[in-house]
């Protein structure tokens, strides 16, 4: 079934929504790259809560009307117009107010929320609202969408998306260095402005299919797992933006299959899942990683100060550097050096001169600033440059260069 | 006081007068809250001069040049660039912020911040070509960072991330150059390379106002100095305006006897 699933096999409307929520999550991981690089992340917490009075009183207002009130679009556009809402309170409670935008966050999100649950019980009670299903605008709900509206959401999608890589450079400026983007001309509140649009527009998008308690998920963990992967912005966007496809493509796959499982949850897991693995296994910044590199080094610097105290005759007092010069044969049982031993040390003894000249020349910066007491220098410098490194060497202490 | 007073009469006749000066603040007040931290300063910086603005902690220096720039809004003032608003000019005005200002465990390399200062040339979506990466080597090699081109921003030295920032900001080719504290917390290296650079520039005719802490190189590195403690104290060459008497009138007495005696050196 799942199997099915994955493999677009369970009709054409199942396929339509699982691909709306691939877009969804690329949109998702894109823009929410941004607003995870310029701090904010939690602004998007503070959107997505604020959209529930707004789809209530749309509902209304369309009952109202003579509608039955459950045109997805209407719905959406009610919720964005009070997501705008919360969105502006933020921003004028955070730069009018002397609170703190967390403080400002905190107090609209829960204020919209209680507000929408008081209005989504009012509709409990009317004739109409029973069958309104509003309950799936919290943790989604993918099940009995029409035709239409996946279209609508995959479209959209697809638009933010676009947006978002239309704007990327005053994006990253703005997130980098907003002093600087503001004296180079870029106008940083309408960029902010701009972000928290494409924001607003993916929580409204994803409102139905991730619902609106989880979909701070969807902008925040796809960028916290890409950074895990590199040093570069365009390369956070891209991997953001596939971890978030896959996600959403996984997640509402799995809930087409399974009727009873809400979509907004296993996307969230799946997220989740890409994040654990690039936590624990991601080269460079994971866990693991560090680790062992952690190790590595240590056992590097344990052999170079035996190594070191050899040269000199020193006496070696701890334990693990003299199992590591046993184990790689530099010392026989008896703490006697080895010929091979004599000779590391003495190799060691010549990179460290080497390296007090290196870092004592300002044309050798480059390289000295990768000291780390254990490289060799051969690895960092030419030929020609350890040639003139050596003739510093030979020639007595004091005499200029 | 004298020195002072006429000074600023001088700027104040020239309040009314036309201005091509490559950068004029005029009654120019910013604020934080209730207290003004710049309060009507005049300022009009001489083309083609290295000029550094010289105040104790507090005095307004970094506030002056981001109201001037428009990064903050002033209470009242007017600013203008080679005669025209700021806004028509930007595409003339280079800015280095402080080091500080930013997080350096942003995910971009040095090359990229370089390419950063080309963004306005290549508009939303010029695509970055072959040109432009050569622009921007050159610039590190300016200031002595090619070779760290590849490198992770945070792996840098404080003073190595100022000469990227140096670099940004030359890769814009501009006619003016405002510096906020360039040399607060640089290694010796660094400042002898960032002033060398400074001075080419001053001597291409470009001109370079730099907010500056250091009192003891003021005479060295700058052709004027403009001193401000909220208000504007004096603004001239070094040689007739860097004087005890003006500085004990900026610092209002918080630079003890010994700090003077070792200024009096290069005192103008």
């Amino acid at each position: 079934m799942i199997s099915d699933a994955l493999l677009l096999g369970l009709g054409y409307n199942a396929t339509l929504v699982t691909l709306g929520a691939m877009l969804l999550g690329m949109a998702a991981g894109v823009g929410g790259t941004f607003l995870f690089l310029r701090k904010r992340a939690l602004v998007s917490d503070a959107v997505s809560h604020a959209t529930l009075p707004g789809v209530g009183l749309a509902f209304i207002i369309m009952v109202a009307l003579g509608g039955d009130g459950r045109s997805l679009v209407g719905l959406l556009l009610g919720g964005a117009v009070s997501a705008g809402i919360g969105l502006l309170c933020v921003s004028w409670l955070s730069t009018r107010t002397r609170l703190a935008e967390d403080a400002a966050i905190g107090a609209v999100l829960s204020v919209f929320f209680g507000f929408g649950i008081v209005i989504l019980t009012v509709i409990q009670s009317m004739s109409a609202g029973r069958q309104a299903g509003l309950e799936g605008f919290l943790l989604g709900s993918t099940a009995g969408m029409l035709r239409t509206d996946a279209i609508v959401l995959a479209g959209s999608a697809a638009l933010t998306l676009l947006l978002v890589l239309l704007l990327r450079r005053p994006l990253t400026l703005a997130a980098f260095d907003p002093e600087y983007a503001s004296a180079s001309g870029r106008n940083v509140t309408r960029i902010d402005l701009a972000m928290m649009g494409i924001v607003l527009a993916v929580t409204v998008v994803g409102l139905k299919i991730v619902g609106l308690i989880l979909i701070v998920a969807l902008l925040i963990i796809p960028p916290v797992t890409a950074r895990f992967w590199t040093e570069r912005t365009d390369h956070v966007v891209m991997i953001a933006g596939l971890a978030g496809g896959a996600s959403g493509y996984v997640g509402a796959a799995t809930s087409a299959a399974l009727p009873n499982v809400p979509t907004g949850p296993i996307i969230v897991l799946a997220s989740f899942a890409l994040f654990a693995l690039s936590l624990l296994f991601a080269p460079g910044r994971g866990v693991l990683s560090s680790f062992l590199r952690h190790r590595t080094f240590q056992k590097r610097v344990h052999l170079r100060q035996g190594l070191l105290a050899l040269a000199q005759n020193q006496p070696i007092y701890e334990g693990l550097t003299m199992r590591l010069l046993k184990r790689a044969g530099l010392v026989l049982a008896d703490g006697v050096p080895t010929d091979a031993g004599q000779a590391r040390a003495a190799k060691a003894m010549l990179d460290e001169a080497r390296w007090t000249i290196v870092r004592g020349d300002h044309s050798y910066e480059a390289a000295a600033v990768l000291y780390d007491g254990l490289t060799d220098l051969e690895t960092l410098l030419t030929t020609d440059q350890l040639r003139d490194v050596d003739a510093q060497l030979a020639r007595p202490q004091g005499v200029g260069a | 006081m004298s020195v002072e007073l006429a000074t600023l009469n001088g700027q104040q006749a020239d309040r009314t007068a036309r201005n091509d000066s490559p950068l004029a603040v005029r009654g120019l007040t910013v604020s934080y809250g209730q207290k003004p931290a710049v309060f009507s300063v005049d300022m009009t910086v001489r083309a083609g001069a290295m000029t550094a603005i010289i105040g104790p902690n507090g005095a307004g220096k970094s506030t002056l040049l981001k109201a001037a720039l428009g990064i903050l809004q002033p209470l009242a003032g007017t600013v203008s660039v080679m005669g025209k608003t700021v806004a028509d000019m930007r595409d003339s005005i280079a800015y280095v912020p402080q080091r500080a200002s930013v997080d350096w465990d942003f995910p971009t390399r040095v090359i990229d911040v370089v390419m950063m200062g080309l963004y306005a040339q290549l508009g939303l979506l010029g695509r970055v070509r072959q040109k432009h990466r050569d622009q921007a080597m050159a610039c590190l090699t300016r200031v002595g960072m090619a070779d760290f081109a590849k490198r992770q921003i945070g792996q840098l030295s404080g003073g190595q991330q100022q000469r990227v920032f140096l670099a940004r900001a030359l890769v814009q080719d501009a006619d003016l150059y405002l510096l906020d504290e360039p040399f607060a917390g640089v290694d010796a290296a660094t400042e002898k390379a960032i002033i060398d650079v400074l001075k080419s520039l001053r001597d291409a005719g470009k001109t370079v106002v730099v907010v500056h802490h250091d009192l003891s190189t003021v005479t060295d590195y700058f052709d004027d100095v403009f001193l401000i403690n909220t208000k504007a104290i004096a603004h001239g060459a070094v040689e007739t305006t860097f004087t005890q008497e003006n500085l004990q009138t900026t610092y209002g007495g918080r630079l003890g006897g010994a700090q003077m005696d070792a200024l009096s050196g290069t005192l103008g």
